[in-house]
This record gives C-alpha cells, structure tokens and sequence, in this order.
C-alpha cells in the first residue's frame, strides 16, 4: 500500500478509507509515515501539521534503510474520524512522502517508547525508587551516591504510570523518545 | 545522453528540453549567469515584467490559457519573496508553475549574506513541492523533476532555488525521463464506484452535475466528454467560478456560475437535487454556503484526482479519485453497455422547474440614463466581443462576480481569475502572459480600478513588448466589495472602502505610451469599446461606474442556498452577528 499508487482509484478498499466518517468523536491514530530522507522533509511533515491545526502528540523519525534513502516518521495524533482521513490524505500529497500507514486500522501494532527518568533522593526513598524500578524492568544507566538515571521502554502509558511513581520520590528530569511501532505479524 | 555544461547553461538547456518558449522574470545578483545563458539563445522568449509579483502571474495566465505549465525566472531574496503571493494564488488555484530563484552561493548560505532569503523555507507551504539544489550534477534532474511535479496529479506551482557557485560550476546534464520519478498519481478512477454513480444516474430524478476548474486542468479532452455527458443524459450542469467555459454558456442545460453570487437556478438546482455530481470542484466555502443546509436531499458523488478533496467539507456517497476526463470516459463507457439509461421523464420534469427558476431573472438589474451601471458594461462588452478569438481575465471584486454573470464563455482556458486567494493584481499581468501565448486574440482584463493600481507597473511590460492587452477598468472610485460588504454587515461605516486619489487614468496610458479612453456616459459606450477594440496596442479603458451598485445574487455568509438575496430590497437585516464572522 502506498499513499501516492493508491489501489483501485482509492476507493473502500484502500488505505484511505474514502466513506464518510464525520463523528464529533477524538481518536487517537499512530500513522507511520516512510519518506524520502532528504532536507525539509521533517518541516513539511510538521508544517503540515501546524499550517492546517492538526494535533501532534509524539514524532519520532529517523533514517531506516540507507541505501534506499527512506526515513520514517511515526506521528501520534488525535482528532475526529474525518480529520484523521484528511491527515492522512494530506500526508499522501506531500512529494517526498513514498507510504502513508495507519497502524491502528490496519491491524494489530506494537508501540513502544523509551524514555530517561533522572530521579534525585537518598535514603528509604532511594531503595524504593529502585525497587519500583525492577518491579518496571527499568534499568538504572547511570548512578551517584544521590541520584540514578533510569532507561525504560515500553507503550506511553506504562512510562506515564512509571514516572507518576517517580515524581514523589524525586524525579527531576525525564526525556521521552516519542513513540515508534510496528504492526505486528509478517 | 549526458553532456558536461555549466550550472547556467543547464537551466537554460532544461527549459528547452521541457519545450518552454516563454518565461517572465526579473534579473537580480543571483540569477545573472543564467540570464547570461538566456542573452547567448534565441530559442526561449524572456519577458521582462515590472515586479516579480506580476511575472508569476503572467505565468499563470500563460499557463491557465494553454494548459502547458508557466515558468518563471527570478532573483534571490527579494526576489523570491515578491514571488510568495503568486505562488500561492497557483497553489490555491492549482496551476502548475515551475519558479527558479537564485540563491547566494551555498557556502554563504546561512551568513545572512546580501539579498538572502530562506526561498525554500518561505515558499514550503505555498507550493506544491520546491527544491534548493546545491551540487550542479543533480540541477538537471531536479529540473525536470519540477516540470513533472507542477503538472501530473492536481497540478500546482514548484520552485528551485539554484545558488550562485552551482549556476557557474560545471556538470553533466541528463535529459528528461518521464519515468524516474515515484511521484505517479493514478489517473484511473475505481471502476466499483465508477458503476455506482452510473446506476445512480439512471435512477436520479433531480440530477445536476456541479464542475470545477478540474475540468479545465484535465484537458480539452474533459470538455468535449463532460459536454457529452451532459447531452446525452440532458442533466443540467452549473459550475464553479474556476471551471466557467468547459460547458458553453450557450448549451441548453448550462445554469450559469453557482455560489456565493452564483445564479438562483445554479443555486436552486444544487439545493433541490436528488443527485448531486461533483467533478473536479472541492466544496469551497463560497460554493457550500451554509454547510449543514447544503443540498440537503442529495447523494453526492466527487471526482477529483486529490483524494485530500474527498470528504474534506462535505460528505460524499460515491468518491471517485481520479482524473477528470479519465473517469469521465469510463462513466460514458458504462453508461453506455448499460444501455444508456436515464428516468428522463422525471428529468424532463426537472428541467421544467429549472426554467421556471430561470424566469426568476435573478440578473435583472435597473439600468440608467444617466450613469454606467456595471452589469451594463459588461453586457456591452459580451455583446461587442463575443465573436471575437477572446480571452477574459479579471481582478477580484465585484467585477469579478458580474464578469463571471455576465460574459459567456463557449470553450476552456478562456477565462482567467483568481479563484482560492482572491488576488487583487492578478488580472493585469495575467492578461499578458495570455497574449504572450495568443498573439493575435483579443485578451481583456476585467477590472476594478482599486485591483488594477496593485499591479499597475506592469503598463511598461505591455507597452514594452507591444501586447495589445485592454484593460477594462470598472471604475467605481470604491472597494466595491468591501464596500458592499459594509453596507450590509457593518452599518454603513465605510472605512477606508474609497480613494481619493485616483490617477487620470487616461494621462496615466499615455505616460506609459498607451492609449487611455474614458467613458462615463452609457450612450457613448459602444462607440468607446469599438474604439478600444479597433486600436492595436494596449489600451486603458476608464470605464466610470455606478457608485453604488451591490453584486447580486448574493447568498448572504451563514446562510444556505435557497436564502439568496435578488436585490436591494431583500437586504435589511438578513445577515445574523454569526453569519458576520465568516468571510
């Protein structure tokens, strides 16, 4: 499937589901976007994003065959059934963009995310924070006599529920990668 | 076959192999080895405009009245960002133009260097795709790439921005292959649907078919099938502002424009039908009105190659993507084994109730002795000129909207307005990249006089290369449209809607070597567009209006299609504080 040799005109029976979906409803899509890897193709990605108001709740790319010269770009998004179409749509114009997948209609997907929680302390909240850690299969990365730095991957809640345990026990910084996934099977 | 040249050379090579004989630009520091190259050749005619603003579009008019892409060569910096506001009228419009820009060389690139700009960054959201070429073996290619780009699928306007040291260091230059890109939008409709819509033909009893400017970017081909089409089922058919000639005004199930300040039978038929046929048009808010009363006892069927278009406004029963006169061509194939079938009793019925709405007169207007009445003039002017090889373009405004009521247009690619941004200055330098492509037709500028100041610069190019383009200046000493707009929503308070400083417009033409005629009289009307007709070169004709004239029908911001306004009288109060907030 791809977004500019669209199957059969573009019809139901493609990627693009064409039926009228206009419900009030916000759904939240994980869209895999494989782009040619060349300049300003990130910013038109977001500027497409922006310049039509369209939500972007994480955005990861990077280069995935280098012989090839593709990137992937895995953008979370929310809106109506419609807009998500039209996102979707949007992104199949852009030139350099070679497929466009929606991960959460076209069957089942893996989505996992890593994040680095710095979590500061010392004493009795220092052993729980590290024994949360293990109960979350998060590895400690780095560590000084008041501090740990600890690595986790996972889908977004799991993280969401792992630094809100954190946050009483000293959390001070998290970086998160964004989200990247896969559909599942061959 | 690859051949080593210099960066210049290559641009100038490329434009020839892409069969380009015209552009329109403007030299500047960046671009001068290129227009080295162009001063070395006599095979590509370069138009020297005025501003960079007119010569994008002057390649608009070349390009909407040829169907062949326009180009333009421009300089970096300002250059490039005087060129932002035509560029968007094409994307908006989607006509395909290719822009080259030069940029300062690319180790300066970044440094803030004199005359930069960040070209592809400012002009990513106004094409259709651009390009910033930084090593002279890839400028071949991405040229070619450009001309592919701007013309298959729904075509648009691209850029390449060539820095200095790649224009003047040498490389090899390949030739055009039409296959070494991966942007090939399919053409051919899903044959499914494509049965669908003929088995809901068959059965519709208030069918109308509602064209865009689709029709016109497919191709003269789309024109004839559409014409077809619509003779063969007898289906009356109304259009968009864009799509105006590719049914002939003259056909006997034409309905006129549709929209905002469409005709009350285009306007009736779209919200009264039982089958609504959209091809190549995309719901625009100037056509839907209100979107939650639009048609709404229709099933809607949409053609168009941009499967972004589908589902974008308006919810659609039967979406085709495809091109127009390919889907066009299979709906006649199908239609046709089916055995030709319509309920054409029921339609014969529909038509009869179309020309009951047609009695309606919904452009009668009271003319005077005394001043010019806008609709007036345009009537003279279709009546004086309608014979002619002629070629209309226009201004935005109220003109605008009366030349689209009031000229008729009988083929394709013979009428030329800013659609989508609504660009005033357009008409003027558009009218010359039309004659540059019709020599010897006859090509009028439909205008305002406060639109045409915004590109008026552009007398030196006409005069220049002796384009006999006239500008018919519906002089009303006002922003006509703002004006009206003020008249009904903000409670007569008419800020800033005037000039009070309008130039001689006839001193003006002769300043400029032209001719300038000024009628203010009706009953010297004829005579003065017979004079403007018969004199060969560009002429300015300062045609003194009705002050006050309101555009009707108006279909008022918030209301639906059956609420149009006819006239004066039905003005009072209609247009609610939500209806104010639209535009």
């Amino acid at each position: 499937m791809s977004a500019l040799h669209i199957k059969k005109g573009a019809t139901r029976h493609s990627a693009y589901n064409l039926r009228p979906t206009f419900s009030d409803v916000q759904e939240r899509h994980t869209i895999a976007v494989l782009v040619e890897n060349e300049p300003g193709v990130l910013a038109r990605v977001i500027g497409l994003f922006s310049g039509r108001g369209y939500n972007i709740e994480s955005l990861t790319v990077a280069e995935v065959d280098h012989t090839g010269h593709l990137s992937r770009i895995t953008i979370v998004t929310t809106g109506t059934p419609q807009v998500i179409e039209q996102i979707k749509a949007q992104l199949g114009r852009i030139v350099p963009v070679h497929e466009v997948h929606d991960l959460t209609v076209e069957g089942a997907s893996v989505e996992r995310e890593l994040a680095m929680l710095k979590v500061v302390n010392s004493g009795e909240k220092r052993v729980e924070a590290l024994r949360l850690a293990d109960i979350f299969r998060a590895n400690v990365v780095d560590s000084t006599l008041n501090s740990f730095v600890f690595e986790i991957t996972g889908a977004p809640d799991k993280i969401d529920a792992f630094a809100d345990l954190m946050r009483p026990l000293g959390l001070s910084e998290l970086a998160r990668t964004g989200v990247a996934a896969l559909l599942r099977g061959d | 076959m690859t051949r080593e040249m210099t960066g210049a050379k290559m641009v100038v090579q490329a434009l020839k192999d892409q069969g380009v004989d015209t552009v329109f630009g403007y030299p500047g520091g960046a671009v001068l080895p290129i227009y080295d190259e162009v001063f070395l050749q006599n095979d590509i005619r370069h138009i020297l405009v005025r501003h960079e603003q007119g010569a994008v579009h002057a390649a608009e008019g070349y390009a909407r009245s040829t169907g062949k892409p326009g180009v333009v060569l421009v300089t970096s910096g300002p250059g490039a960002t005087n060129a932002v506001t035509g560029l968007t009228d094409a994307l908006m419009d989607s006509i395909p133009i290719v822009v080259l820009t030069g940029q300062v060389p690319t180790f300066m690139i970044g440094s803030d260097a004199f005359q930069e700009a960040d070209t592809v960054g400012i002009t990513r959201p106004c094409t259709k795709h651009n390009w910033l070429v930084k090593d002279t073996d890839r400028l071949s290619a991405t040229i070619h790439e450009a001309f592919h780009v701007a013309t298959a699928g729904r075509p648009g306007p691209v850029l390449v921005d060539i820095p200095k040291d790649v224009q003047f260091a040498t490389g090899s230059y390949a030739g055009p292959k039409p296959t070494a890109s991966h942007y090939q939008p399919p053409v051919k409709g899903d044959m499914e649907e494509i049965t669908e819509l003929v088995a809901a033909i068959e059965k519709a009893k208030r069918p109308v078919f509602y064209t865009g400017g689709g029709v016109i970017n497919s191709g003269k081909a789309a024109s004839q099938l559409l014409r077809e089409l619509v003779e063969a089922t007898g289906i009356p058919i109304t259009s968009t502002l864009m799509g105006l000639g590719a049914y002939p005004a003259s056909g006997q199930h034409w309905l006129g424009m549709l929209g905002m300040h469409g005709l009350y039978e285009a306007n009736m038929a779209m919200h009264d039908c039982d089958l609504l046929i959209n091809i190549g048009a995309r719901f625009d808010d100037r056509i839907t009105g209100r979107i939650d009363a639009f048609s709404p006892k229709s099933k809607k069927a949409h053609i168009d190659i941009d499967p972004s278009s589908i589902n974008k406004v308006i919810k659609t029963d039967i979406p085709i993507v495809g091109d127009v006169a390919h889907v066009l061509e299979d709906i006649l194939k199908v239609w046709k084994a089916r055995g030709r079938k319509t309920d054409a009793e029921a339609i014969r019925k529909w038509q009869m109730q179309v020309a009951e709405w047609r009695k309606i007169n919904c452009l009668a207007f009271t003319n005077s002795e005394k001043s010019i009445k806008p609709q007036y003039a345009l009537q003279r002017l279709e009546a004086l000129t309608k014979d002619h090889d002629r070629y209309i373009t226009t201004e935005v405004g109220q003109h605008q909207m009366w030349a689209a009521q009031f000229l008729g247009f009988e083929d394709p690619n013979r009428w030329m307005t800013s659609g989508g941004l609504g660009t005033m200055g357009y008409g003027f330098p558009a009218s010359i990249g039309v004659q540059m492509a019709h020599p010897e037709a006859l090509v009028i500028n439909v205008a305002g006089e406060a639109s045409w100041l915004m590109n008026m610069q552009e007398m030196g190019t006409a005069v220049q290369y002796r384009l006999p383009v006239k500008q018919f200046i519906l002089n009303n000493e006002r922003l006509g449209m703002v004006r009206q707009w003020q008249e009904l929503l903000h409670g007569e308070r008419y800020s800033h809607s005037w000039s009070e400083a309008l130039p001689d417009f006839v001193k003006l033409a002769e300043a400029f070597g032209a001719k300038g005629i000024l009628c203010k009289d009706p009953a010297d009307l004829d005579d003065a567009i017979m004079e403007m007709l018969n004199y060969d070169g560009p002429v300015i004709f300062d045609c003194l209006v009705e002050k006050h004239e309101n555009c009707f029908p108006m279909i008022p911001s918030g209301k639906a299609h059956n609420e149009m306004l006819l006239g004066e009288a039905e003005t009072q109060g209609v247009i609610d504080t939500k209806g104010s907030v639209l535009v």
